[in-house]
């Protein structure tokens, strides 16, 4: 290209004069931030990896039949975490029966009938935002005041299970308010339609339509408190029992135990914590799992 | 075309009003099929996640001439658009076959990337896209990210005037560019395009989301640019492509057996042949507006 | 019905009135027996010794120490991990990482605490860095770890927010994908990266378990990651599963240190919730 036809295009002369293949801009800081893409991603993924592999090289040993049917014990040759497991799963149902149906009741109201402009409805949201990121320790604190110490329970397995409820309330009430909120309003209108009253549309129509992923989040609530340790601490759990708990005895929880085995100085209780925690992390995994699996099944693009 | 005064060497090579008007009006003079041709597409077409979208595009884009895609919705011509400056990559289950060649070099070659394909064919979209920043660092982000860093000032000055938006926003240039009017915003999305010094400039529906006036003057705009660069428009209002294009392309769908829907190019040629007396009947269908 | 439905709304109004309160009355009996000066400003912290010294200072820096740890790894690789999700990962790497992540954030704390002090700290011993037992850096790294996914999550929906239309706008300009994510993503979800933040760092501070197992219960004014420390959380969660006599001196420190912690809590809470409003306010 030269003479009249370079003049006469400026554009096209440039861009066919430079090849189009790839040069500059795999820049270096273009690669190095890669890099730390990739890090950032692969600490996250590694450290599982290594968690779960120190965990059970340490605890395999001592996972054996001793450790599910026997209660604790000094000796570590008979130490098992029956009473413990029992109480948590106690504490499981506990929370079933109470802290879900208010946690979706709430989400309910706050998404189906609250008049949302209302500066009272804003601050229930508001509050309720703020409980989710409250530490746990301090809801052990209001356990103490008023559950243990105020009421007079004294530290049994329903003051426990009560404050681990208050505090599972918000994260069940913000995941249920999601379900509910994808519902499309078209479901709503078209039970309306019909001439349904708004709660019996809710409750027909938008309920079933989000049970989905208020179950998610419950699971995900539950499996959280199951593994919650620190308020427990507070409000008495950390005693030992031998027996079985009831409602109202004394009780201690898989975390609370571990807790107190990895504090023990022979060797061999922390192989027992270790052990301990692939209950509790088979438990817990089993629930998110089956959690995820559920989203992902009825996960509905609307 | 206002001319912007002339400064001092400082200025852009490209963007030189004297050159550039001498450049294109050579160019414009001669007869639209014996123009440079830009985009020369043989057998093109696209599959998404192995569903077929578009098949058998055979088109010759020409320079300085301005070149719409119009046909009913679905037929492919955003997708051939974004062929055209492998917007389509961006897409991970997107695959393109046939041959695209911008200046006998073909774009989907081995050798080819992506970026400085993009840098010489720029896009306007269908809903004006500022990014949330001032008008000055809106159009200043291609020469910066394209390390075009000298004489920054000027080059954006003259983008702006060529979008024909100096004028409005002159006095506020550092202010954000998300509180302008729609049509601003969307001038403000060609001067982007045009600071970094294209060859072509797409447009994806550009005043579909616009009020009739601020179309009026996007639709000025477009004839003035054709006199410095290619521009290929996408739009689904058949008046708009017979008031500002030269060259019409007519995207139609065709029912597979298996009742799969693809997009097929039916007929290019002048705009006023398309519109007056095309030669393919479902062309003509369209545009008298018994189908579509 | 409803009525029923707006009682329960309620209840999570009673639960912070309870918290307040439950802080409250005894905090106020606390000062009046030490005075705020001496709680806030000098650095012994002894209170259930004779004689006893009631200073929180130590609780703070303690606090302060694992903190800083935990924001050294959760909050830079989080982001790292937000920005690949969602700018870089490809469907298939997404839908394996991401539930990767959330078993990572669901694994109870007091696993953490046992993977900080029996697989961390030997590990940094057996590098030739000698750590004791219980330190402020292994309990903080773990606790980074734990917050990672959070960061990671929160920011990758801050980011998703973004209007794809913007990618498109700065790809077709030709800016590759590190301009993209750096001077367009990035930037326009900053409130909502910065709120992340803001709550992991609340989260860190308020983390108890952790710090219980893996930090020690030594009350000192030190930032040396190696040492050990006592953070309020801790303070608050050993006594309280001790056996103080209700109405005691000490008993009350558990609900003055407690306060102190809620307010802090509390007010990085306010501003996430704050940012992620402006947040929400620009781009919905």
């Amino acid at each position: 290209m030269n003479g009249p036809t370079r003049t006469a295009s400026v554009h096209a002369t440039r861009a066919v004069e430079r090849s189009l293949a790839g040069r500059r801009h795999r820049s270096l800081a273009a690669s190095v931030f890669l890099v730390y893409l990739l890090f950032s991603t692969l600490v996250g993924l590694v450290a599982l990896f290594v968690l779960l592999f120190t965990i059970l090289r340490d605890g395999l040993p001592y996972l054996d039949p001793t450790l599910l049917a026997n209660a604790p014990s000094a000796n570590p040759a008979l130490a098992g975490a029956r009473p413990a497991i029992i109480a948590s799963v106690m504490i499981a149902l506990v929370l079933i029966a109470t802290a879900l149906p208010i946690a979706i009741a709430t989400a309910v109201y706050l998404e189906e009938f609250a008049p949302k402009d209302r500066w009272w409805i804003r601050l229930i949201e508001l509050n309720i935002q703020n409980l989710a990121a409250i530490p746990s320790i301090i809801f052990g604190i209001l356990g103490l005041a008023f559950l243990v110490r105020g009421l007079g329970l004294g530290p049994v397995l329903l003051a426990g299970a009560l404050i681990l409820g208050l505090q599972m309330l918000p994260t069940v009430i913000i995941s249920a308010r999601e379900a509910l909120r994808a519902v499309p309003d078209s479901v709503r209108q078209g039970g309306m339609a019909l001439g349904a009253t708004r709660l019996q549309v809710v409750w027909r129509e938008v309920l079933p339509a989000a049970i989905p992923g208020i179950a998610t989040g419950s699971i995900l609530g539950l499996s959280r408190a199951i593994g919650e340790t620190a308020p427990l601490l507070m409000v008495g759990a950390a005693t030992f029992v031998s027996y079985n708990p009831g409602l109202l005895t004394q009780y201690t929880v898989l975390p609370i135990l571990i807790y107190q085995w990895i504090k023990l100085p022979q060797a061999d209780f922390q192989g027992l914590a270790a052990a301990a925690i692939i209950v509790l992390l088979a438990i817990l995994i089993t629930m998110n799992g089956f959690a995820i699996w559920m989203r992902n099944r009825y996960e509905r693009k609307w | 075309m206002d001319a912007p005064p002339t400064t001092t060497g400082t200025q852009p090579r490209g963007l030189q009003p004297e050159t550039m008007a001498g450049a294109s009006n050579e160019s414009i003079e001669l007869p639209m099929d014996q123009r440079e041709v830009v985009f020369d597409c043989r057998e093109l077409g696209v599959r998404y996640a192995g569903v077929r979208a578009l098949r058998d595009v055979d088109l010759n884009i020409h320079r300085n001439t301005v070149t719409a895609l119009i046909g009913p919705s679905g037929c492919g011509k955003s997708t051939f658009l974004r062929c055209l400056n492998r917007m389509n990559d961006l897409i991970p289950s997107a695959v393109v076959d046939g041959a695209c060649l911008y200046h006998d070099e073909d774009l989907y070659g081995p050798q080819i990337d992506a970026i400085e394909v993009r840098k010489r064919i720029g896009m306007v979209f269908q809903k004006p896209n500022p990014f949330p920043k001032s008008i000055y660092d809106n159009v200043a982000f291609g020469p910066r990210v394209l390390g075009m860093k000298d004489g920054l000032d000027d080059r954006i000055e003259q983008a702006l005037r060529r979008a024909a938006l100096w004028d409005e926003v002159k006095d506020r240039l550092r202010q954000g560019a998300l509180g302008l009017s729609g049509g601003q915003q969307q001038r403000l999305c060609i001067a982007r395009a045009l600071a970094v010094e294209p060859d072509v400039i797409l447009m994806d529906e550009p005043c579909s989301a616009l009020d009739p006036i601020s179309t009026a003057a996007i639709e000025d705009l477009m004839t003035d640019l054709k006199s410095e660069y290619t521009v290929v428009i996408v739009t689904h209002n058949m008046q708009q492509a017979a008031r500002v294009a030269d060259m019409t392309a007519f995207f139609s769908v065709d029912q597979g057996e298996t009742g799969t829907r693809c997009g097929v190019l039916i007929e290019v040629d002048s705009t006023e042949k398309i519109f007056t007396k095309p030669s393919n009947e479902r062309t003509e269908a369209y545009v008298t507006g018994r189908f579509g | 019905m409803i009525g029923v439905l707006a009682l329960c709304a309620v209840i999570s109004i009673l639960v912070t009135v309870g918290i307040v309160v439950a802080l409250m009355v005894p905090s106020l009996e606390f000062f009046t027996e030490v005075s705020p000066a001496e709680f806030f400003t000098t650095a012994k912290w002894a209170p259930l010794f004779k004689p006893a010294a009631f200073g929180v200072l130590p609780l703070i820096t303690g606090t302060l120490n694992t903190t800083f740890w935990a924001c050294t790894i959760c909050l830079p690789l989080g982001l790292g991990t937000a920005i690949y999700l969602s700018e870089y990962a490809r469907p298939r790497a997404r839908a394996v990482i991401k539930p990767v992540l959330e078993v990572l954030a669901g694994i109870p704390t007091v696993v953490l605490g046992y993977f900080a002090l029996t697989f961390l700290t030997p590990l940094l011993r057996s590098l030739g860095w000698q750590v004791e037992i219980f330190n402020a850096f292994s309990a903080g790294i773990i606790i980074g770890v734990l917050l990672l996914p959070t960061v990671a999550s929160l920011s990758e929906d801050a980011m998703k927010a973004v209007p794809s239309s913007l990618r498109e706008g700065s790809f077709g300009l030709g800016a590759n994908r590190f301009q993209v994510s750096t001077r367009v993503v990035v930037p326009a979800a900053i409130s909502g990266i910065a709120a992340s933040f803001v709550l992991a760092i609340s989260r860190a501070i308020g983390e108890t378990t952790i710090v219980l197992i893996a930090a020690g219960q030594l009350a000192h004014v030190s930032f040396m990651p190696g040492d050990s420390v006592e953070t309020m959380t801790a303070f608050i969660a050993a006594t309280g599963a001790g056996d103080v006599p209700v109405g005691s001196i000490s008993y009350k420190t558990i609900f003055a240190v407690g306060l102190t912690l809620f307010v802090i809590t509390l007010l990085l809470n306010i501003v996430a919730i704050r940012m992620v409003r402006r947040f929400r306010e620009v781009y919905e």
